[in-house]
């Protein structure tokens, strides 16, 4: 190809994860969600003059357990800073943040490096109106400050993703992380998790950054990879034209798919940080530290490994640890148990629970990821079924049906087997009469088998399952068939 | 009705009166209130049923705070003091019932807390300042809301947009600022006590001007939660009295455990005693040569050194100390304070309370012209001063500086506080000054806070007491006899109990007589 | 030293507007409070420390517990113009925006 520069995108997101907490961020108001406008409010999240903030320990409890599950390093001191700008959803005329004394600093999620974790309060909710008679302007606006206050958890991460895929597939380990967690419900739709994404090019193989830009507010898995996708597509086209990226903030509309400026270089921001003077330092006890790495509970990744360690091939490992609806029911399951499972056991009740369980719950829910079927089932009961398959207790079509009808009926499994009948025919001396029986019904076969002619066994099977009306295991009846006739 | 007058008596014995039955809390609340309601001097912002517009010119019309409910309890007070009685405090806390007049900037809940400004002219808040109900739950009743320099940025109360106050000692001249409505109000006998604000020396200074005490206690000692904010590391709520004892009651009544509200308040270390020392045997004090030179004037140079004598016979042995960065104090201070003032301000902004410019095309230029029209010029001053220092590229030369020289301003004291045990200066450089003499430049009226700013930026406790007349540079007060003069005392943090004990001992010595004020 | 387009520049920063009128004599008197205090730049300062809290505390955290809020009304009841159960303000154009949400 003649001199066509190739160009790398370079992309950091910036995270705002508001915190599963009961009370905001800097007063003792509940979190809102969805009460009637202005409910949820008191002198200190509405700014009233003479109000004082006092930060909430949850708060920094759970922007600590952020930090360790990132490997960050948690500063031993933190201040909150004073953000100054006006803005109607803004009551104070400043949003208390924090600057450049951050709780936790560095860390590392797969391949991302992590620059600093923050915390702050959330802004209120404006709802444009507009008057009668005009649909595309609004001319004012109404303020609700139920949301004003909630405390958020800002990540900043290092410029480290280069497609607009892997930041989608990245932002979605970081969700399953703070889910994992507990200390957020991260959901997109409901504004949980706000992602922001910062972008730039550069010529493939140059170490330099390019001039980046701001893409804002992107509320959906689907919007990021796309905005980012749209944006990486303009930039490329400025530079290939010979133009120059502008440093702006910009934000994508995902039904027209373009880009607009939200501000425009003139409105450039002075927010006038200073440290916060109604507010004293956070200082990060070592108790602290101990009872957010006491809360804090295995992470995806380290669950994977664990699996894989208790004998899981590493593919189902990862597809167990990594699906919150596997490992849960995994787990559940195992626990009934109380001498523990066998790594055997083990291979075999995770492969109960992905190939055949969940399938069947995810089917009825008429979603996937739904993890509980409608009527609940006794714990324990995918453990049953998959100990009967490991001890040939039950064939695996026999299996098939009670699953189907455990999922719709739910209760305990046992009784379900017993009810239709499906235990292996046999629980040994049983099964093992009814061969002896089919031997001595097709004594020709019988003596084909023992000069050497396996394939000689059909008519025998075909005996046994006549007898146990198919309930027999087919390997089962093999075995048996070869042990009587000492083969 | 008793023989005498009761508002002759000082809050203490009031209290005292009252708890002995020899005097009846209407009564005295009924007394009071109507001295304050024959108020010549302006000292008030709001008074039960009554309450005053905007200075001349500048409100049209409307919204005026008369007309707002008023909750029971808090603003109960004259013509329904039976009422109060039965629903009211507790009748036998140890304030019971003594009125006290509230700086306007203290938020009490359904009775008009403006801060002296227009832009929050009748704002009626849904909750009281930690402070005053510490006051009102100790059995004290809210007599009425006092006039104060906008925000309280001033230093001679003619930045009130409800009018200047006039100073009961003279009134061609200022009572100082911005506790002025408070301090002209305890001076004059239209109040017992006053509970007030100092921000770079809001209290000491027309307390100094007033002739009455004004205590500026240690940072955190009192819980700002309910103030509406000049400065947030600086302000500091406090008592204006008539006398040492009655500031230490009102201390006691203020102090105690911190208010889980203000996570910069803190617990007051042991009790407040009430002070009884006369002598001064062994106290050292210490004179900064920094803060008593250049820039006082010539009769309160007099009066201070008079001051020290008095100390002297009493006892105490006088030094010299240095606070090296002490001339530095004021321009810390007129970084620091503006800057955060330009801050706290920011939520005046027209949008849940206060006034609103009307006809805005936008948001912007509602913004814009709402806080033109609400903020008088010297909030507007200190807002821009504030901003600019803050504003990108300036925060290391300015506000950076500024905090540093604060931190040398803390060792400075910490030093001198080996030495000696308490230091003293005058309250302020010159007596009160007249009317309109500063006004017109703000430099100039900076300059009054030079020998309080250094005690605020190092969150120490400090004191004005009246130690005696002097004449104004030009001429005297009316008869001749001159003007109040301030001495200032300063201690450690939490020194509280020692810098009441020692001001009790002088001002028994100086017998300074402020009944003149009160005629 | 401070000069009419600082003056304008800083108040437009503190969402201030100043009368014509008011504009140069803002711009005198800021000079000259900024010429005395800029008196603090003899200090050497290199090795200090900043000082914003005097008493040196940390922590005064607050247990994640709910206290009530201000009714509705109450909360509304100050605000110079209410619309469906909310505070009305006008029109925004073009200004800034908060945490990601878009303006
Ligand atoms: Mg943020
Ligand atoms: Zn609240």
């Amino acid at each position: 190809m003649p001199d066509v520069p190739v160009y790398e995108p370079v992309i950091g997101l910036e995270i705002h994860v508001q915190l599963s907490t009961r009370t905001k961020m800097f007063c003792g108001c509940e979190l809102s969600f969805g009460e009637p406008p202005n409910t949820r409010t008191c002198p200190v999240c509405l700014g009233l003059p003479g109000a004082l903030p006092v930060a909430n320990a949850k708060a920094i409890h759970y922007g600590l357990t952020i930090g360790l599950a990132l490997g960050s390093e948690l500063a031993p001191r933190s201040i909150f800073h004073r953000k100054n700008y006006f803005y109607p959803d803004l009551p104070k005329g400043y949003q208390i943040s924090q600057y450049d004394e951050p709780l936790c600093l560095g860390g590392q999620l797969a391949e991302v490096r992590i620059h600093r974790v923050h915390l702050e309060e959330d802004a209120a909710k404006l709802i444009h109106v507009g008057e009668s008679g005009r649909i595309h302007a609004s001319d004012a606006s109404i303020v609700d400050f139920n949301r004003g206050g909630t405390p958020l958890a800002e990540i900043v991460t290092e410029p480290d993703l280069r497609s607009a895929e892997r930041a989608g597939e990245w932002l979605r380990l970081l969700r399953t992380t703070m889910r994992a967690l507990g200390v957020s419900d991260v959901n997109m739709e409901e504004g949980s998790l706000r992602c922001d994404a910062n972008i730039s090019l550069r010529p493939a193989g140059s170490q330099e950054l390019g001039t980046k830009t701001e893409l804002k507010n992107m509320n959906s898995f689907r919007f990021i990879e796309r905005g980012i996708r749209a944006e990486i597509a303009r930039q490329e086209k400025l530079l290939r034209a010979g133009e120059r990226v502008v440093q702006e903030t910009l934000h994508y509309d995902p039904d027209s798919g373009r880009i607009t400026s939200l501000r425009s270089k003139e409105q450039a921001h002075d927010y006038r940080y200073f440290p916060e003077p109604d507010l004293v330092p956070v200082a990060v006890e070592q108790e602290m530290i101990d009872a957010a790495r006491e809360a804090m509970p295995e992470l995806p990744a380290a669950r994977a490994e664990r699996y894989e360690r208790e004998g899981l091939k590493a593919e189902v490992a990862r597809l167990v640890a990594f699906r919150a609806e596997l490992h849960e029911s995994f787990e559940n399951e195992r626990a009934t148990s109380k001498p523990g499972l066998s790594p055997d056991e083990l291979r075999a009740l995770a492969n109960v629970i992905v190939n055949e369980w969940m399938p069947r719950v995810d089917s009825q829910a008429g979603r996937p990821s739904a993890g509980q079927p409608l009527i609940p089932v006794l714990p324990g009961s995918i453990l049953t079924v998959s100990g009967l398959l490991t001890r040939d207790e039950i064939s695996i079509g026999a299996a098939r049906q009670a699953l189907d009808v455990l999922v719709v009926e739910g209760g305990d499994v046992r009784a379900i087997i017993e009810r239709e009948g499906l235990a292996a025919a046999g629980d040994g001396d049983e099964l093992a009469a009814i061969v002896t029986a089919a031997l001595a019904a097709n004594a020709d076969a019988a003596e084909k088998i023992r000069a050497g002619n396996a394939k000689a066994i059909g008519p025998i099977v075909g005996y046994v399952m006549r007898e146990t009306k198919g309930r027999a295991d087919g390997g089962a009846v093999t075995r048996l068939v070869h042990e009587q006739l000492g083969v | 009705m008793s023989a005498t007058d009761p508002t002759q008596l000082s809050a203490a014995a009031a209290a005292r009166a009252i708890a002995a039955g020899e005097l009846s809390a209407a009564e005295l609340h009924d007394a009071y209130l109507a001295r304050a309601r024959a108020d010549e001097l302006n000292c008030f912002t709001w008074l039960p049923d009554w309450s005053p517009g905007l200075a001349a010119g500048s409100l049209a019309a409307g919204g005026s705070a008369a007309d707002a409910p008023v909750v029971e309890g808090l603003a109960a007070g004259g013509g329904q003091t039976d009422g109060r009685q039965a629903g009211g405090p507790p009748a036998d806390g140890p304030l019971a019932g003594v009125p006290v007049a509230v700086k306007d900037l203290f938020c009490t809940e359904g009775v008009p807390s403006q801060s002296g400004s227009k832009i929050l002219q009748g704002y009626l808040p849904p909750y009281t300042a930690t402070a005053v109900s510490r006051l009102t739950e100790a059995g004290a009743t809210l007599l009425g809301k006092t006039n104060q320099d906008e925000f309280a940025m001033g230093s001679s109360n003619e930045n009130s947009a409800y009018g200047p106050v006039l100073n009961p000692w003279d009134r061609a001249r200022v009572p100082g600022g911005s506790s002025g409505g408070s301090a002209a109000a305890v001076a004059a006998g239209l109040a017992p006590w006053a509970l007030g604000t100092d921000t770079g020396g809001s209290i000491r200074q027309p307390a100094a001007l007033c002739g009455i005490v004004g205590l500026k206690p240690t940072y955190g000692a009192v819980s700002r939660y309910g103030m509406i904010a000049f400065a947030s590391s600086l302000d500091q709520a406090g008592p204006l009295t008539r006398d040492v004892t009655d500031a230490a009651l009102m201390l006691r009544g203020l102090v105690g455990e911190r208010d889980r509200r203000d996570a910069t308040s803190l617990d007051f270390p042991g009790e407040i005693e009430l002070p009884s020392a006369e002598r001064l045997d062994g106290v050292r004090l210490g004179v900064p040569e920094e803060l008593t030179g250049e820039g006082i004037e010539r009769g309160v140079l007099d009066a201070f050194e008079r001051a020290l004598r008095t100390a002297e016979s009493l006892g105490a042995a006088v030094e010299s100390v240095r606070l090296p960065h002490a001339p530095h104090a004021l321009s810390a201070y007129y970084i620091i304070a503006p800057a955060e003032c330009s801050s706290n301000l920011a939520r005046f902004d027209g949008v849940r309370y206060g006034l609103r410019a009307e006809g805005a095309s936008d948001l912007l230029d509602m913004y814009t012209q709402t806080r033109h029209d609400g903020f008088g010029p010297e909030v507007k001053r200190r807002v821009m001063l504030g901003t600019y220092v803050l504003s990108s590229g300036y925060y290391d030369a300015y506000y950076g500086r500024a905090q540093r020289v604060r931190t040398k301003i803390v060792e400075d004291f910490r030093t001198a506080f080996e030495q000696v045990d308490l230091i003293v200066t005058p309250t302020a450089p010159t007596v009160a000054f007249e009317l309109g003499e500063k006004s017109g430049d703000p430099l100039s009226m900076y300059l009054n806070d030079f020998c309080t700013v250094p005690m605020s930026l190092a969150g120490i406790p400090a004191i004005s007491i009246p130690c005696g007349l002097a004449g104004a540079e030009r001429d005297l007060g009316p008869g001749g006899e001159g003007l109040p003069v301030g001495l200032q005392l300063a201690g450690p943090a939490f020194s509280e109990s020692r810098l009441l004990d020692a001001a009790h001992a002088l001002e028994r010595a100086f017998a300074f007589d402020g009944s003149a004020a009160r005629a | 030293m401070i000069d009419r387009e600082q003056v304008l520049h800083v108040a437009g920063l503190a969402r201030l507007r100043l009368a014509e009128e008011e504009i140069e004599p803002m711009a005198r008197e800021l000079s000259a409070v900024l010429e005395h205090v800029e008196w603090i730049g003899e200090l050497d300062l290199d090795d200090v420390l900043p000082t914003s809290h005097v008493i040196e505390i940390s922590g005064r955290l607050r247990a994640d517990e709910p206290e009530p809020c201000l009714p509705r009304e109450v909360a509304l009841a100050q605000a110079p113009a209410v619309r469906d159960e909310g505070f009305l303000v006008p029109a925004v154009r073009g200004s800034g925006s908060t945490n990601g949400q878009q303006a």
